[in-house]
């Protein structure tokens, strides 16, 4: 493969954001919008191209490109390690990019943001490419900060609403955590390989798992590899909102759609799941760390889909599916079914932002209204994104022969399959997870699409159906939503597509052991009848048509009665509260004392303020010896004069 | 006979004189001035007693060197005096406080 052309991959997008972010003004909005947009087609086409060359049995590229600094033999390069992983998600990240790009030509089209909105995401295009493309931790590191930058500025991107500034801050402090626990595993990695380079470090695994490590001196070690790979997955959990870092990424959705789609759905969350898959060599060697990611994730998985049920804002529906959806692959991650989890990112990718992207269709028909108790009856008003959305929706709760029934399924099963601590509690989570997911999925559907219309008079008013440069890429979505499982399952879980790319312990191996039943993908679709997964999600159905269009009295009369139960869901089970009450008062009481004691009282009163004090004081004192009379001058020169010659006389 | 001792003696005498003088003396600087006069011939006094005891002349030529700078010193001091008297209409010393911490 050519270095310059996987070059040209991320910084097309790059030099395109800098064009429409520092010159936006002068070219114009639809100058803005194009040249990203062409920026984004050419990445999608050259990582198509990369992915099909590697496919056709080109060998994966390993290469420096450019070698930043070296300081005591730790190289820092920018380099790219182009192997069927990464060139995966570089096709999923570009193509929803793209797709997303051409969605804010209507979405974003009265903002008077324009040509920054595009800059910040073609900008995001570059640093989740950069994160997937490298070869080496420093690079990686990079990435994962900067799309935590541009999140940061997409969430606050109308910065004039305090609800906006209030949510980007938040993502941005609870990113933190977990950037500092990502932080403290890579300088585990280079203590104990001396390398930053993903294949020397990868190599050493083994050797890193003998070593125990000594905290602050106690006699009770950790072993080495456990510390690290739970360090590093702090950061995953962070980036890909794992409970109990995940309270940010509802509140993100304060940002404009497209952004909820590419970001906080389809790609930079997702970027912790994929960065636990590349360092897969690691993991596989602590069980620890795994049963640790597993537990984690299956408590994700169902925890936060419950949260689904009761929200009635359109957006934070799909986000907190988001979330639950982020445990199950992190759940696969786990149990050492990577291909399982980059499989479901996968698919998951296309249906999630496609539901997105529909929901903001939803939005911006009902002129920026996103209470979903204010919609109903939109089924024949925009028949395009119904539909879409239907796909997306039975995509999401698994319908056979839909690309998330494949990713879903098999993830479901290889869970089942395993044996590692903890499994069985994560089996029944993802299980349960089935039927909440299929029930708020459904619940959205029915209650915006369905039914009576609720649209107040102010919507009815300016109600009007979305363009085709909206629809299109909704269409674009859904394709793939339906399809891309039934095409990929085969080759991508069982095909042995990742070869080296993902590295799985013989005994861990629980894909293989699916494998051994696989007969195709019509046979999986078929031999679901006769497994519980299938059933739940036609359960959700049914109880969602139930409560939402059947007895919507009897949802509320279950919310009234099961009151504790309610509120506890209404408050998010209690974490908000907790990191707003408990830990940030507890840091800035912390902060107080610190400013109070520390700095005002020791450095500023007793250090500075107290030496200059010290020399007044002593000023003071010795002032009062000068009484500006000659004859006490005299007086004084003449004792000591005589004390002084007394003392040599004495002395001699 | 006049002995060294009776000339040293003479000298303390008027060194102790003009001390006290500077002590006591909270009125006029113009005795201020005579008295580091009185101080300065003292010990001129004692460079002459020790000169003719030793029987060397070093020390009554450090006199005639001290003499002109005492002489130098009271015109520099009474020039003082007289501008200090114009502006501040006072030479007494209990007044010449401004150095007062």
């Amino acid at each position: 493969m050519n270095p310059q052309l996987l070059l040209a991959i991320p910084l097309l997008p790059l030099l395109a954001a800098l064009i429409a972010g520092l010159t936006g003004r002068v070219i114009g909005r639809a100058a803005a919008a194009g040249v990203t947009i062409a920026a984004v087609a050419a990445s999608c086409v050259l990582s198509l191209q990369v992915l099909n060359s590697l496919l056709h049995g080109t060998p994966a590229f390993n290469g420096t490109v450019y070698t930043w600094l070296v300081s005591d033999g730790v190289n820092m390069q920018v380099g790219f390690l182009i192997d069927r992983l990464s060139a995966l998600m570089m096709v999923v990240v570009t193509f929803v990019s793209l797709c997303v790009h051409v969605y804010t030509i209507g979405y974003m089209h009265d903002d008077a943001g324009y040509q920054r909105f595009f800059a910040y995401i073609s900008l995001f295009t570059f640093a989740m490419l950069m994160l997937v493309m490298s070869n080496n931790f420093v690079q990686l590191f990079f990435g994962w900060e900067a799309v935590g930058v541009v999140s940061y500025l997409l969430i606050g991107f109308w910065y004039t609403r305090p609800s906006a500034i209030f949510a980007n801050l938040k993502a941005f402090l609870v990113n933190r955590v977990g950037d500092f626990g990502f932080l403290l595993g890579i300088a585990g990695v280079l203590y104990y390989t001396g390398s930053l380079d993903y294949e020397v470090a990868f190599r050493q695994a083994p050797q890193i798992a003998t070593h125990t490590l000594h905290v602050a001196g106690t006699a009770a070690g950790w072993p080495a590899l456990t510390a690290i790979c739970i360090c590093l997955f702090v950061g995953a959990m962070g980036k890909s909102a794992q409970v109990p870092l995940h309270v940010w990424l509802p509140d993100s959705m304060e940002g404009p759609t497209p952004i909820s789609a590419l970001i906080h759905a389809a790609t930079m969350v997702t970027a912790g799941i994929f960065m636990v898959a590349r360092m897969s060599p690691l993991f596989e060697y602590s069980d620890t760390a795994l049963s640790f990611v597993m537990v984690i994730g299956a408590t994700t998985a169902l925890f936060m889909g419950f949260l689904g049920v009761i929200n009635n804002d359109i957006k934070r529906v799909v986000a907190y599916s988001t979330l639950s959806q982020l445990g199950y692959m992190t759940v696969a991650l786990g149990v050492s079914a990577y291909s399982v989890a980059i499989f479901h990112l996968m698919t998951h990718a296309f249906f999630k932002a496609l539901l997105f992207l529909s929901a903001g269709a939803v939005i911006v028909a009902m002129h920026h209204e996103q209470d979903m108790r204010k919609m109903g009856g939109l089924r024949r008003r925009m028949p395009v994104t119904y539909w879409t959305c239907l796909i997306g929706s039975l995509a999401l709760i698994g319908t056979p022969l839909f690309s998330g029934f494949y990713s879903k399924d098999a993830l479901i099963e290889a869970v089942h399959a395993s044996h590692r601590a903890g499994a069985v509690y994560a089996y029944w989570c993802v299980t349960a997870g089935v039927f909440v997911t299929a029930f708020y999925s459904f619940r959205l559907v029915f209650m915006t699409f369905h039914g009576p219309s609720r649209l107040d008079h102010h919507a009815e008013e300016h109600f009007h159906d979305v363009g085709w440069n909206m629809k299109g890429p909704l269409v674009a979505l859904a394709i793939p939503s339906l399809l891309i499982g039934y095409l990929t399952i085969e080759p991508v879980l069982f095909g042995g597509y990742f070869g080296d790319a993902i590295h799985v312990l013989e005994a861990h191996d629980v894909v293989a052991e699916l494998g051994r039943e696989f007969q195709g993908p019509l046979a999986f679709a078929a031999h679901s009848v006769f497994t519980l997964p299938l059933w739940l999600a036609v359960a959700g159905v049914l109880c969602a048509w139930h409560f939402v269009l059947r007895r919507p009295d009897q949802a509320a009369a279950i919310a009234k009665r099961a009151g504790w139960i309610y509120r506890l869901l209404e408050n998010k089970y209690y974490f908000d509260w907790f990191n707003e009450k408990v830990l940030a008062r507890a840091s800035r009481g912390l902060g107080t004392a610190l400013w109070r004691g520390g700095d005002q009282a020791v450095i500023d009163g007793a250090i500075v303020n107290g030496s200059a004090g010290a020399v007044g004081w002593l000023a003071a004192r010795a002032r009062l010896i000068q009484s500006g009379f000659l004859y006490s001058y005299a007086f004084w020169m003449i004792v000591s004069l005589v004390l002084v010659l007394g003392w040599f006389l004495v002395r001699a | 006979m006049i002995t060294l001792g009776h000339m040293l003696t003479l000298s303390a005498i008027l060194f102790a004189l003009s001390v006290a003088g500077i002590f006591i003396n909270r009125r006029n600087v113009l005795l201020l001035l005579m008295c580091i006069e009185l101080l300065l011939l003292s010990a001129n006094f004692n460079f002459v007693a020790f000169a003719r005891y030793l029987g060397q002349l070093d020390g009554q030529v450090f006199v005639f060197f001290i003499l002109t700078v005492a002489a130098a010193e009271s015109a520099i001091g009474l020039a003082i005096l007289v501008v200090l008297f114009r502006e501040r209409r006072s030479i007494n010393v209990e007044d010449l406080n401004t150095l007062r911490g």
